[in-house]
């Protein structure tokens, strides 16, 4: 296109997005998909802050010499990252954004069961976010993500109080989505949309609610603990005064595990709607598939100590743990199958949601075995704190959940904006994120199984030509993240305009206008079949 | 889904309550806070038995005179309180307003009762040199595990007895629903049972001998 085609003058319908104007409208709504958005703003912006200390940790691993920054600086800049990311992108990502616009969509209802609560969780995280910046600005804080006692009680001399209690209030932001979830998914679902009608995105986040508010407590108290250590010598982690540094960890990962599927659930739930919609066929197994994502929540809470085992937990305790964490396997393994059950004979089109969702099965496979190596007593002690740690959970952390939430931002993104994306530079776009990240991240594997251990901001020189590889991928993969960046602001004016249901899509929110008007649906839908009633037709494009 | 049936905006039930089980919003949130909190003392509950278990001189402080007399007439007094707000919640649910505050009024006395003696039994405690990191009786550790815990179930009883106040000032004045008397008396017998954890774990263990 050469020319700019002119639109025609017409008044746009009444919708979320125009519905009112001015930075007051945003700032003090209670429109769900308006908070949403305000999340995604304020999400990417964590996203890309989380990514710039990624950068700095490969510019400084591309030499196996210390010399791009000390020692000090290397600890501070891998230890923000771990935290911006886990805390403040990667728990809320997909249900603060894509899970508030749409859980009460897909459920047919006008907004959250506490709209109010819902504008105040995005306050409370961006409290939180703004504490955890400073203290990253002040002089930030060297302890890693996990902020293991006694180092950050008793000898770090960094900001860890000011950095807990960010993550601390940030917490509480998770309670109150978590809570407005269930809530809103018990009582406010349409007429006729019964439990095992409800598309598995809503599944999925009711499971990641049900984790988010029986750990989250948990990490809370936890963190608080840590920072009353430091500031008031409380010493329930200090050995010194008959406290035990190995409680700290068992009740981080009390939280800090279940933690994983609070991020990687919803990504389940966006790919069972992305596979379905581009297979044009209803899910393999659907009540499988649903509470599969109840038993993983359940058996998140019991495999907490298989982080221990080279801590100094009693080997039987570790035996049941490896045990226990072998049978998370089986209904991730359930939904794995069952994806490819549906694609199996279906009229599949390669969309690019549909290219992420793939991305997301073969990389959630790798991830997931590799976790079963790691629940393995006698392997962990091998690669226990090794780079094949460091390339298992980001298999899952960012082959997993980010591609999951790429691919539904995407898949949504002609309901949220009304605009199309480019579909050309989308599909390089995920291209070059799949190959970008696995040149990261798989040399990670061979160089933790070689013995090289993660944290260290210099290595033996033989391990140069794997690290330079992850280095360039984490390169391309910063390219592939940019991209959609630049092309979905583009879209949001130059798009073309969407359909009210460009994928041919069977749930509740694509019988909506796009975008929404502000209380979504016009008349309230009546819901008479189960989820996924496709039938074998090409999706009717725009 | 495609061919949905539709229905005028409106008429579907948008305050919850409605079956299969017809509970209302704000009850539902306020059972699934309760349940989020009761990990927050599961957490600290576990964290002090750890300790306690892996110390070989833990203090045993308490006296029967006057430190277990008076947490014995704490717990009573919470009880107590629990039976005045089932009243109250009863006493709302039939419309009878002035005994549902009379009830209300009756569980906040036994509210601040329980906080001033508590109050007292912690001065006690610092009176005898017991510190959040350390004391005169054994491992350093007795008096951070047993002022957090205690401290944090105290503020949720001050925090309590804000609530029920509240209610209370507002009932009158037909400002809440007798479900909002219902749901503050969730949230008392929630602090009631937290409670009935605490006496046991931290008082009637460590019995002076």
């Amino acid at each position: 296109m050469s020319t700019v085609p002119v639109e025609p003058v017409v008044e746009a319908p009444r919708n979320y997005l125009n519905a009112s104007y001015g930075v007051k409208s945003w700032l003090l709504t209670t429109d769900h998909k308006r908070i949403a958005l305000l999340y995604l703003v304020t999400i990417t912006i964590l996203f890309f802050l989380g990514g710039a200390f990624a950068v700095m940790i490969r510019l400084e691993l591309a030499t196996p010499q210390g010399d791009l920054m000390t020692p000090d600086t290397y600890n501070k800049m891998f230890t923000l990252h771990g935290i911006i990311m886990v805390f403040f992108f990667l728990v809320p990502s997909i249900p603060a954004t894509l899970g508030n616009f749409l859980v009460p969509m897909m459920i047919g209802a006008r907004d959250m069961a506490f709209p109010r609560i819902n504008l105040l969780s995005w306050y409370v995280l961006t409290i939180g976010a703004v504490i955890s910046i400073s203290a990253a600005v002040m002089g930030g804080v060297d302890t890693g993500w996990t902020f293991y006692t006694p180092y950050s009680t008793t000898y770090s001399n960094t900001y860890v109080t000011l950095m807990a209690v960010g993550i601390f209030i940030a917490g509480f932001s998770s309670i109150l989505t978590g809570l407005n979830f269930i809530v809103t998914i018990h009582t406010m679902r349409a007429p006729g949309l019964t439990w095992f009608r409800m598309p598995l995105f809503i599944w999925s986040h009711y499971a990641t609610a049900i984790i988010i508010m029986l750990g989250t407590p948990v990490i809370a108290i936890t963190l608080l603990l840590v920072g009353a250590e430091r500031t008031l010598k409380l010493g329930i982690f200090d050995p010194a005064l008959g406290g035990d540094p190995i409680l700290f960890q068992h009740l981080f990962w009390f939280y800090s595990h279940p933690a994983v599927y609070i991020m990687v659930l919803p990504a389940m739930g966006v790919v069972s709607e992305l596979i379905t919609c581009f297979s044009r066929k209803r899910i393999f197994g659907y009540s499988f598939v649903a509470l599969s994502s109840v038993a993983i929540a359940i058996l998140s809470f019991l495999v907490w100590g298989h982080h221990l085992f080279v801590s100094g937990q009693s080997v039987y305790a570790g035996m049941i743990f490896s045990l226990l964490s072998f049978m998370v396997a089986v209904p991730s393994a359930i939904k794995v199958f069952n994806w490819t059950a549906t694609l199996y004979r279906g009229s599949i089109s390669y969309d690019t949601p549909m290219l992420y969702a793939f991305g997301f099965i073969g990389l959630f496979t790798i991830g997931g075995l590799t976790g079963l190596f790691v629940a393995t007593m006698a392997i962990d002690l091998h690669v226990h704190d090794t780079y094949f740690i460091i390339a298992h959970f980001h298999y899952i952390m960012v082959g997993g959940t980010v591609m999951a939430y790429m691919g539904g931002l995407h898949y949504w993104w002609p309901k949220m904006t009304g605009r199309m994306y480019p579909e050309g530079w989308a599909k390089f776009s995920a291209l070059v994120l799949f190959v970008g990240f696995n040149l990261t991240f798989f040399p990670q594997f061979i160089l933790g199984y070689l013995g090289m251990p993660r944290r260290y901001y210099a290595y033996p020189e033989e391990f140069q030509v794997l690290n330079v590889m992850s280095s360039a991928g984490a390169t391309i993969l910063g390219v592939g993240y940019l991209i959609p960046l630049v092309y979905l602001f583009w879209s949001m004016r130059y798009g073309e305009r969407a359909s009210s249901n460009p994928w041919g899509a069977t749930s509740l929110e694509w019988q909506t206008p796009s975008p929404p008007p502000t209380e979504n649906f016009t008349v309230t839908p009546v819901v008479t079949e189960e989820a996924y009633t496709y039938s074998h037709e090409a999706p009717e494009h725009v | 889904m495609a061919d949905s049936r539709v229905l005028p905006l409106g008429e579907a039930e948008w305050g919850g309550g409605v079956s299969p089980y017809a509970v209302g919003h704000k009850k539902l949130g306020m059972w699934l806070f309760l349940l989020s909190d009761s990990l927050t003392f599961s957490a600290l509950l576990i964290a002090y038995s750890y300790v306690r278990i892996a110390s070989d001189q833990w203090p045993l402080p308490f006296h029967l005179w006057p430190s277990i007399a008076m947490a014995t007439v704490m717990t009573f007094l919470l009880l107590s309180s629990s039976l005045t707000m089932a009243f109250g919640v009863a006493a709302a649910k039939r419309g009878d307003t002035r005994s549902a505050v009379r009830f209300i009024v009756l569980t906040i006395l036994c509210g601040v009762g329980f906080v001033v003696l508590h109050a007292n039994e912690w001065m006690t405690l610092i009176d005898e040199g017991v510190r959040l990191w350390s004391n005169p009786m054994g491992t350093p550790l007795f008096g951070a595990t047993f002022f957090t815990l205690t401290g944090l179930h105290m503020a949720h009883v001050a925090s309590g007895v804000i609530y029920l106040a509240v209610i209370a000032a507002g009932l009158p004045g037909n400002r809440f629903h007798h479900e909002d008397v219902e749901i503050s008396g969730l949230y008392w017998h929630f602090v009631d049972l937290v409670w009935m954890f605490i006496f046991p774990l931290v008082y009637l263990l460590s019995v002076a001998p």
